[in-house]
């Protein structure tokens, strides 16, 4: 395999794009989240995407891969013309992917899933000797520690993560793209991945790689393209490009624009977690404060229990240890209604799984969590004027557009799903607000809104919790950060302390790498 | 009008544009209908009649009590596959409790209809407590559950009855609530008619009944806004079994029997008027009225047939056909409101 990988890249290097995107745009129903993008990979480069979520990268990379063909435009590959009509294709021209969404089998083994789909066989029978001799050199090569036979459910997620990389390390590599590959490796494994991506450089492939983190940029990056609202912005030099300049070109905003200055002052405490643990080990033994009108922000990577802490506290998650005192009340393991009831409200992070009720009205989306109250109800009966008219203000409010309430959820982009979302929290009295990813794939322009409101809740005297994987979102908003690593709270920030640095150093767990 | 056909270069508004717009905004319902009402007016001539369409009325309020409870399991995203046996084993045990109590007291005819009314909707609602408490609190799919209970239950309804009709309840219960007449109108369809009301109102006008969309558009966002998910699945068991419970009465008084093999069809023809109806599959959409118009028509094409001598082996085709067209009609709609969003 490592001859392939030579005879395929040596002779390129230096010469005209692997891969190339010429106005290439994609259009979803309702939104058009590619807009005549124009995009080069050069053999031996490492050229970073950066974009808010959102901002058309996941898209582009997913137009690269094959998952999806462009509406308009064309992608080349070595200077020709080339439709990727599927991902199999794709890797036939040595292109490979790795997500965030894992394309694993849980069920197989390892080795059944790196050759998914590329099976070796003696006699029309698979050969498993040769599948596991081909599994174990890769993983050698890459220097994960997996076992080949192992079942991938079995796995956590660190080392399904490598699974997925170590599918895309195949043979006939020439295009590599990764999507944010680091979000759950430690330090050690995240050196091995990049020591990986240099050597597979060097023999002249291309890699597109996604990647928030500033450190990343500066180690692999050769060339930086930053996308905002589907569009291309600028291609920068990744050794030179400042961070400032970065954030910028993203939001399209100077970040004192984006994110408003909140008077925050602290008051009563609302809500006080002490060493909560969930029965699937997400939280262990967390501890945490809230007072009113102050901003706190949970941090850290995906599953690392900074979401699930709050939902235990809601009433979401069971709960097999600790307290929750919501306004000096012990609240631990009581049901959803009667956390609501108490002024305690968590909107969740995914809109569509959990958030919203896609075939029905903005109206009925809005009322639900109130429908037990005045106005929207008298008794058992539904009070439908009462209904209409307070959904409408609450609608103005949130400045939703089109002010159609009737209109189904579905029918609304992503940015005006999300303040409907909003206008959910604003049906009764609250005074604990905890918003799970309240900016996930919106624009900028309902970013800073959201961002004011959330201003406007916390200097009229209530509580918000953001939980947030958007770095800048932490950074300046809250006046006091959590960060978790593993179900546990690693480190507390306030203040000053808050600092992208001080951020992912905890992110990550230093014993282990 | 003329500004605005300036200021928008708008979609031509000719007959397709229309009907397209009917058919997203109503589904494939109002269509079908037409052209029942054209194919089998052509094919007999007894068909557009007063006598013949009441008769359709007085055959199809079986089918719509079944189908507004059905109504209930589809907008939570469940099906009850189960009705048709709610209806025999309400009619069998319905049928025995009432001739048990004639033969006890054959003076106290009111008692006896009461007794057996009340012991044949409440074997029929038992029914429905077991597939509530099998979805709601074991999280059993409904497919499965009720699938089985319509088993369980048919062979108690076989069981007890032997498969032979229960005979012995008192002529006056067939009198009145098989055949009855109040102002000139059928009983039946008195009874249909109040349970149809009922049901909107209940659907549309409490909060209970909103939360049946609810927890069938999205379980977990119903969850996390508070609302007791598996009261409302279970409640939602329990109404479709009694208002199977409530047809099987009627169609125990209609046949002066009790019945094992009642309702036989009650599954598949309940769905079959709620999707044609626009109620979605996959939950959280539907509304009462078309539902009422969707049992209307099934029994209507049912009817047309026979008038047009069409055999019933052929009818079961048509159904079927039928059902499979409604659904993939619903997924064209679909694919248009997707189409059209901003």
């Amino acid at each position: 395999m490592n001859e392939a990988d030579n005879i395929e890249g040596g002779p390129r290097a230096g010469a005209a794009p692997l891969l190339q995107t010429v106005g290439i745009s994609k259009q979803y129903p309702g939104v058009l989240a590619l807009d005549r993008v124009d995009f080069d990979l050069r053999p031996g480069e490492v050229h970073i995407l950066f974009g808010e979520n959102g901002a058309g990268k996941s898209t582009l990379i997913s137009i690269l891969a094959g998952v999806q063909l462009p509406t308009a435009g064309e992608v080349r590959f070595r200077g020709e013309r080339v439709v990727l009509e599927s991902v199999h294709h794709a890797r036939n021209l040595g292109i490979s992917a790795v997500f965030q969404e894992f394309s694993l089998v849980p069920q197989l083994t390892v080795e059944e899933n790196l050759f998914l789909g590329a099976e070796f066989t003696r006699h029309g029978m698979l050969d498993k000797r040769r599948l596991r001799r081909s599994a174990e050199a890769i993983i050698k090569r890459l220097g994960f520690p997996l076992a080949p036979s192992a079942q991938v459910e079995h796995l956590t997620r660190a080392e399904q993560q490598m699974v997925e990389i170590a599918k895309a390390f195949r043979a006939d590599l020439s295009v590599l793209i990764l999507d944010e590959p680091t979000a759950s490796l430690t330090d050690r494994e995240t050196e091995q991945l990049f020591a990986l991506i240099e050597q597979v450089t060097r023999d002249g492939v291309g890699v597109v790689y996604i990647t928030h983190r500033m450190q990343e940029i500066r180690r692999i990056g050769d060339r930086i393209t930053v996308l905002r609202d589907g569009r291309y912005v600028a291609t920068l030099d990744a050794k030179t490009a400042s961070e400032d300049e970065l954030v910028r070109l993203m939001t399209g905003r100077v970040i004192s624009e984006l994110f408003p200055s909140i008077r925050q002052s602290a008051g009563d405490e609302v809500l006080k977690i002490e060493n909560l643990s969930t029965p699937n080990g997400a939280v262990l033994g967390a501890s945490l404060t809230v007072r009113r009108g102050e901003v706190v922000g949970l941090a850290g990577l995906v599953g690392s229990g900074k979401s699930e802490v709050m939902r235990a506290a809601f009433g979401a998650e069971p709960i097999s240890a600790g307290r929750v005192l919501l306004k000096g009340e012990d609240v631990t393991g009581q049901p959803v209604r009667a956390l609501l009831n108490r002024g305690m409200f968590y909107l969740p992070a995914d809109r569509r799984d959990e958030g919203l009720i896609m075939m029905r009205s903005c109206r009925e989306n809005i009322s639900l969590p109130s429908l037990d109250r005045r106005p929207f109800s008298f008794g058992p009966i539904l009070e439908r004027v009462a209904e209409i008219r307070e959904t409408g203000t609450l609608a103005d409010r949130v400045n939703l557009q089109p002010r159609r309430i009737e209109r189904i959820v579905e029918l609304f982009s992503g940015g005006n799903q999300q303040k409907v979302m909003l206008a959910k929290c604003l049906t009764r009295p609250v005074d604990l607000f905890v918003l799970d990813e309240p900016t996930v794939g919106v624009d900028v322009g309902t970013r800073a809104a959201i961002y004011a409101f959330i201003r406007d809740l916390c200097e009229a005297g209530a509580a918000v919790v953001i939980v947030s994987s958007d770095l800048p979102e932490v950074l300046h908003l809250p006046r006091r950060v959590y960060v978790f690593y593993r179900g546990r709270i690693q480190a507390t920030l306030e203040g000053e302390q808050i600092t992208e640095e001080n951020l992912l150093r905890h992110f990550f767990d230093r014993e282990a790498a | 009008m003329a500004s605005r056909e300036i200021d928008l270069p708008a979609p031509k508004r000719d007959l397709s544009y229309w009907l397209k717009a009917t058919f997203i905004r109503l589904g494939v319902l109002p269509f079908l209908l037409v052209i029942a009402l054209i194919v089998f007016t052509l094919l007999s001539d007894n068909f557009l009649t007063v006598r013949n369409l009441s008769n359709v009325a007085r055959q199809s309020v079986y089918l719509m009590i079944v189908s507004l409870g059905q109504m209930f399991a589809l907008l939570t995203g469940g099906f009850d596959l189960s009705v048709g046996t709610i209806l025999a084993i309400t009619s069998v045990v319905g049928a025995m409790a009432m001739a048990a109590a004639f033969a006890m007291w054959p003076d106290a005819v009111p008692l006896a209809i009461a007794l057996g009314v009340l012991a044949g909707i409440g074997a029929g609602v038992l029914i429905g407590v077991c597939n509530g408490v099998g979805v709601a609190v074991f999280g059993v799919s409904p497919f499965i559950m009720t699938l089985g209970m319509a088993s369980v239950g048919f062979g108690i309804a076989l069981y007890l009855t032997g498969g032979v009709p229960v005979y012995g309840m008192p002529r006056e219960y067939g009198e009145i609530f098989g055949f009855g007449n109040l102002l000139g109108i059928h009983l039946p369809i008195w009874i249909a008619a109040v349970l149809a009301v009922l049901t909107y109102l209940f659907v549309n006008r409490t909060r209970q009944g909103r939360y049946f969309y609810a927890v069938g558009g999205n379980i977990k966002a119903a969850r996390l806004s508070g609302i007791n998910t598996r009261l409302t699945l279970f409640v939602t068991y329990i109404l479709s079994a009694l208002l199977a419970a409530i047809a099987g009465m009627l169609l125990t008084a209609r046949l002066d029997t009790g019945e094992a093999n009642v309702g036989a069809s009650m599954p598949l023809e309940s769905i079959a008027a709620c999707v044609i109806a626009g109620v979605s599959l996959r939950g959280g959409v539907g509304r009462v009225e078309n539902v009422v118009l969707g049992a209307l028509f099934i029994v209507l094409v049912q009817n047309g047939m026979n008038l047009a001598r069409i055999g019933s082996y052929l009818q079961m085709v048509v159904l079927g056909a039928l059902l499979i067209l409604a659904v993939i009609a619903d997924q064209i709609r679909l694919r248009y409101i997707a189409g059209a969003r901003d």
